[in-house]
């Protein structure tokens, strides 16, 4: 994260955009074959579903440097799993809450509903959050005092719920 | 040559702390201070929690005395809804409050204070602990002391939760109960507790009233400070941990004022210094005239001393001739012998011993109606009871929905802190002389504050943690030509 | 052969992990008899050149407890290090943060603010607030400078084991110093309790349901709590499901939620996002503003979520834009 610090040139955004595999991802290929230009800024990960999207995935990317996030799920009533995207909405709604007390800016972390055949959505959404991100500018986290919890976090991600309490 | 001399960090109390010893050219000291270097910001992170959450948070201000913080914010909530808890909750929150007073005091002689008396104040460092204790009395003595205290645990794991940081309190009431199968587990501890608390006694008597060294130290000018006294009494005036009115008596022993928690702020206010993090608590009508004895100075004490002080009984058979024996030796009221606060908290654990007898043959005690569900919006609640180390107060303002707008908190230990300051000054005073320092004089400056119990832990919920204790020595050119700590 | 040398320690923290240790009862005695405690300061008197004087990694084991806030106990805890062959971050202050690490959404000067300047009952109007460094007639006073952030224990020195609560149960305590000494311990790194949800070991599960369908979130105040069933499945927010077994669900006993102080099992590391992720997925709506409306409920997200571990969190404390280049 140095060059966030050293770094002379204008404040370039860096953002981890979720995109569930059905929907807003072939989106974002959609909005690829058609020549849609958008926003560099966004990496963009594969996952099935937006209810596949542990928070701490979220809280991850912002600790490894993101300064926004978006994630991206199939609209209500459309999820390939039925019920993935509703699982999603309750997650961040009450994880909106708690980026908020803990002064995460509302614009950095965004959830957006976008259908497989919705590319200039894509190109929309991601114009819009770097532009928001950008004005925020970068986010600087307390630093990590020893690597503990980054180091901790890459390998062997388990499901949601710890063995013996699944709900 | 002038020296500065500083103990650091204090031991055998909870929580960290450290005394500065400035030395004049003779060897002889200039000051003392008593700073305090740690605080943890309670008032502030209590801000936005709900407010029934607040007796488990606050138990944390302190792991000794949780059930004291515990027990106040819960009576706090009582209050800022408005809640009249049933009779069985009152009752049951008592006995468990006086079993934790037992416990506490019991700790508190045997582990920290106890090995300056038994042991002796002079003994090798490596003896003057719970360990020399028991070498001392016989490992005998030292089972009954450690199976007396796991049954007082015992019983607060069943009704509490969790002894350490309790979870019971709720307002309007209790989460749980006594049934009627624990029954006969608490008639048991209460008849074996007042055994135990004439024990102690006797074991004070044989050890400390019968050594004219010990009654020598007790009473000595060393150890004297002619201060207020506040303590919590029931409406005849006699003494109660749980519940009642603040009595202030002055230091001629006579009544200078009594009040009920929610008036606290027209009668306390407390003093800033920058050089400790405790705040010093002193009688608003009085004003802070600094750190000085007598009638026309704010500064008062609270805990043992001052609850027998403040009272004028005990209202417990066994504990009232104590009581009575106690002021005798003494020399009558008020007690200004700060030493004397250990011997007034073996006669406070009488007291729980004997309390706990009466509540456990009360039929209320296992009655199931134990929760009043508050239906009243909150919005200021104020709870005050004796924590084993004084008065304490807890005080919320919430929004109509229960969360915390604002928190204050005075602590036991912190009533206490400037009585403690002026304590150590005259005791290092008193003891060293010539530039001759050592470890068991040091350690009698320690003595002076150990009595009170100190817990800053408690005194400095305003900020982080716990308290060593260092001293340190100083020339008059402020070098530092002695340091001991205590980590 | 001499006793193996045990050191115990409290940074940030309230000393009930010291009377957890105390509460080992005749158990205690065990411990003195196979070990030498030469370092104590709650019950023992050595003070801190005592441990100075002490060899490098003459300590078998030093059992450190409290949240890290200071320079000071920052210096003590790396002095430990030295001198300990294994360092224990006991109870939650020192493994997670603990409930002193609910500062971490504050900055250090509304603390001082709020104790020293905006008390109710601080109304001599002077002004003051404790200082470093403090003149005096007779020389000069100095308190250690805290810093703006709490720290966990592996966040300032290298940790070997864990001993997880608020504070650790008496039979882990037990079951650490056990197999110290006839080392037999696990992968360092470990946390020296078992790795499994509380719900597990509650004696409620049996009235857990299968699948919750949480229409509404209830504050323990709001309910007379049936003392039999599942609290979750009365609507109490537990966090039995997301925490460590291991305390034998004490609080549960007590008819009282769970609320975290073991901290998470192995697989999680942000325990305050999967606590709530679990309960915000018993949300029983698929509606945006009824999900809003019922999560609402919940009254404060960081409170219960991170209650003992906002340090150890992702985030370590609240972001503040302003702050984010200050001091530490």
């Amino acid at each position: 994260m140095s060059d966030k610090d050293t770094n002379q040139k204008p404040f370039e955004p860096r953002i981890v955009a979720f995109f569930c595999n059905w929907c807003t991802y072939t989106a974002a290929d959609l909005a690829g074959t058609a020549r849609m230009t958008y926003a560099p800024n966004v990496r963009v990960i594969r996952v099935m579903c937006s209810g596949r999207l542990d928070p701490q995935f979220i809280l991850t990317a912002l600790r490894q440097g993101a300064d926004g996030v978006l994630i991206g799920g199939c609209h209500p009533g459309d999820c390939h799993y039925q019920e993935g995207n509703y699982k999603a909405l309750r997650r961040f709604t009450l994880l909106k809450r708690l980026l908020r007390e803990m002064g995460i800016e509302d614009e950095r972390v965004q959830l957006e509903w976008i259908a497989a055949s919705e590319g200039d959505k894509v190109q929309k959404v991601i114009n819009r959050i770097t532009e928001d991100v950008r004005r925020l500018g970068p986010l600087h986290l307390e630093p990590e005092a020893l690597d503990r919890a980054t180091e901790a976090l890459l390998p062997d991600q388990t499901p949601a719920v710890a063995e013996g309490g699944a709900l | 040559m002038a020296r500065k001399i500083t103990i650091d960090p204090i031991t055998r109390l909870e929580g960290h702390g450290k005394i500065d010893i400035f030395l004049n050219d003779q060897g002889n000291v200039d000051r003392a201070y008593f700073q305090v270097p740690e605080s943890r910001g309670f008032e502030r992170f209590a801000i936005g929690r709900p407010a029934e959450d607040m007796p488990q948070i606050t138990s944390r201000i302190c792991g000794v005395c949780p059930t004291a913080h515990h027990m106040a914010a819960t009576r706090a909530l009582d209050d800022l809804y408005k809640v009249d808890p049933p009779p069985a909750a009152k009752k049951v929150r008592e006995l468990m409050y006086n079993i934790f007073f037992m416990e506490d005091h019991a700790l508190h002689f045997f582990f920290l204070a106890g090995p300056d008396f038994v042991v002796g104040p002079q003994a090798p460092k490596a003896e003057r602990n719970i360990l020399g204790v028991l070498g001392k009395v016989g490992n005998e003595i030292g089972l009954k002391v450690i199976g007396m205290r796991k049954q007082w645990r015992e019983l607060m794991n069943l009704v509490m939760g969790k002894a350490i940081h309790p979870v019971f309190g709720l307002p309007g009431g209790i989460s749980r109960s006594i049934t009627k199968e624990d029954l006969p587990r608490f008639i048991k501890t209460a008849d074996e507790s007042v055994e135990f608390g004439q024990f102690a006694l006797k074991l004070f008597n044989d050890i400390v009233l019968k050594n004219p060294d010990y009654m020598h130290h007790i009473t000595s000018d060393t150890y004297t400070h002619k201060t207020y006294y506040m303590g919590l009494v029931d409406k005849n005036n006699r003494i109660n941990f749980y519940d009642g009115d603040l009595r202030v008596v002055g230091p001629d022993g006579k009544e200078y004022v009594k009040f009920g928690g929610r008036q606290y702020l027209d009668h306390m206010d407390e003093h800033v210094e920058p050089w400790s993090y405790i705040k010093f608590p002193y009688l608003k009508n009085i004003g802070w005239k600094g750190f000085e004895d007598g009638a026309d100075s704010g500064i008062f004490a609270v805990a043992p001393l001052a609850r027998l002080n403040a009272a004028e009984s005990m209202g417990t058979p066994l504990a009232q001739e104590n009581y009575e024996q106690y002021f005798k030796i003494c020399g009558g009221k008020p007690v200004h012998f700060t030493l004397a606060t250990s011997w007034a908290r073996l006669i406070e654990m009488l007291y729980s011993a004997e309390r706990m007898k009466e509540l456990v043959a009360d039929p209320d005690i296992i009655n199931p109606d134990f929760r009043t569900i508050p239906t009243n919006t909150p919005s200021e609640g104020i709870g005050v009871v004796e924590a084993p180390r004084g008065t304490l107060i807890h005080h919320y303002r919430t929004d109509d929905n229960g969360i915390i707008t604002k928190a204050n908190l005075i602590v036991a230990t912190q009533n206490n802190a400037a009585r403690i300051a002026m304590s150590v000054d005259k005791a290092a005073r008193g003891l060293i002389s010539g530039g001759k320092v050592d470890d068991g004089i040091l350690n009698m400056v320690e003595m002076a504050f150990r009595a009170y119990d100190p817990c800053h832990g408690c005194g400095t919920h305003a900020l982080p943690g716990e308290m060593p204790l260092v001293v340190d020595i100083y020339d008059r050119d402020h070098n530092l030509v002695r340091q001991l700590r205590q980590d | 052969m001499s006793k193996p040398k045990v050191a115990f320690y409290w940074c940030a923290s309230c000393g009930g992990c010291e009377e957890a240790v105390v509460d080992l009862a005749e158990d205690i005695l065990k411990v003195v008899g196979a070990v030498d405690i030469v370092f104590w300061p709650v019950a023992l008197d050595f003070k801190r050149e005592d441990v100075e004087a002490m060899a490098d990694n003459s300590l078998a084991v030093a059992f450190i407890n409290g949240a890290i806030r200071s320079s000071e106990q920052h210096e003590m805890v790396e002095l430990l290090r030295r001198k300990a062959g294994l360092v224990v971050a006991f109870g939650s202050c020192a493994h997670l943060g603990g409930i002193p690490g609910l500062a971490n959404t504050f900055r250090r000067a509304d603390l001082i603010d709020e104790a020293y300047h905006k008390s109710l009952s601080v109304t001599d109007g002077n002004g003051t607030e404790p200082l470093e460094k403090t003149e005096v007639p007779e020389g000069t006073l100095t308190l250690p400078k805290l810093w703006d952030t709490v720290k966990t224990l592996d966040q300032v020195i290298k940790v070997d084991y864990y001993l997880p609560g608020c504070p650790p149960p008496v039979n882990l305590i037990n079951g650490a110093i056990g197999s110290i000494l006839k080392n037999e311990l696990p992968p360092p790194g470990s946390v020296l309790a078992p790795d499994m949800a509380l719900c597990e070991e509650c004696e409620r599960r049996a009235t857990k349901p299968d699948k919750m369908a949480q229409r509404e979130f209830l504050r323990p105040h709001q309910i007379k709590a049936d003392p039999e069933k599942c609290l979750l499945a009365q609507g109490l927010l537990c966090l039995g499901p997301v925490t460590r077994k291991g305390c034998g669900a004490a609080c549960v006993k007590g008819n009282m939620p769970c609320t975290g102080c073991m901290g998470p099992t192995s697989h999680v590391v942000d325990f305050g996002t999967k606590a709530l992720t679990a309960m915000a997925s018993l949300v029983d709506s698929n509606d945006d503003r009824e999900i809003a409306a019922i999560l609402d409920q919940i009254a404060d997200p960081v409170g219960t979520f991170y209650r003992y571990s906002l340090p150890a969190s992702l985030l370590h404390r609240s972001y503040q834009p302003e702050h984010a280049k200050g001091e530490k």
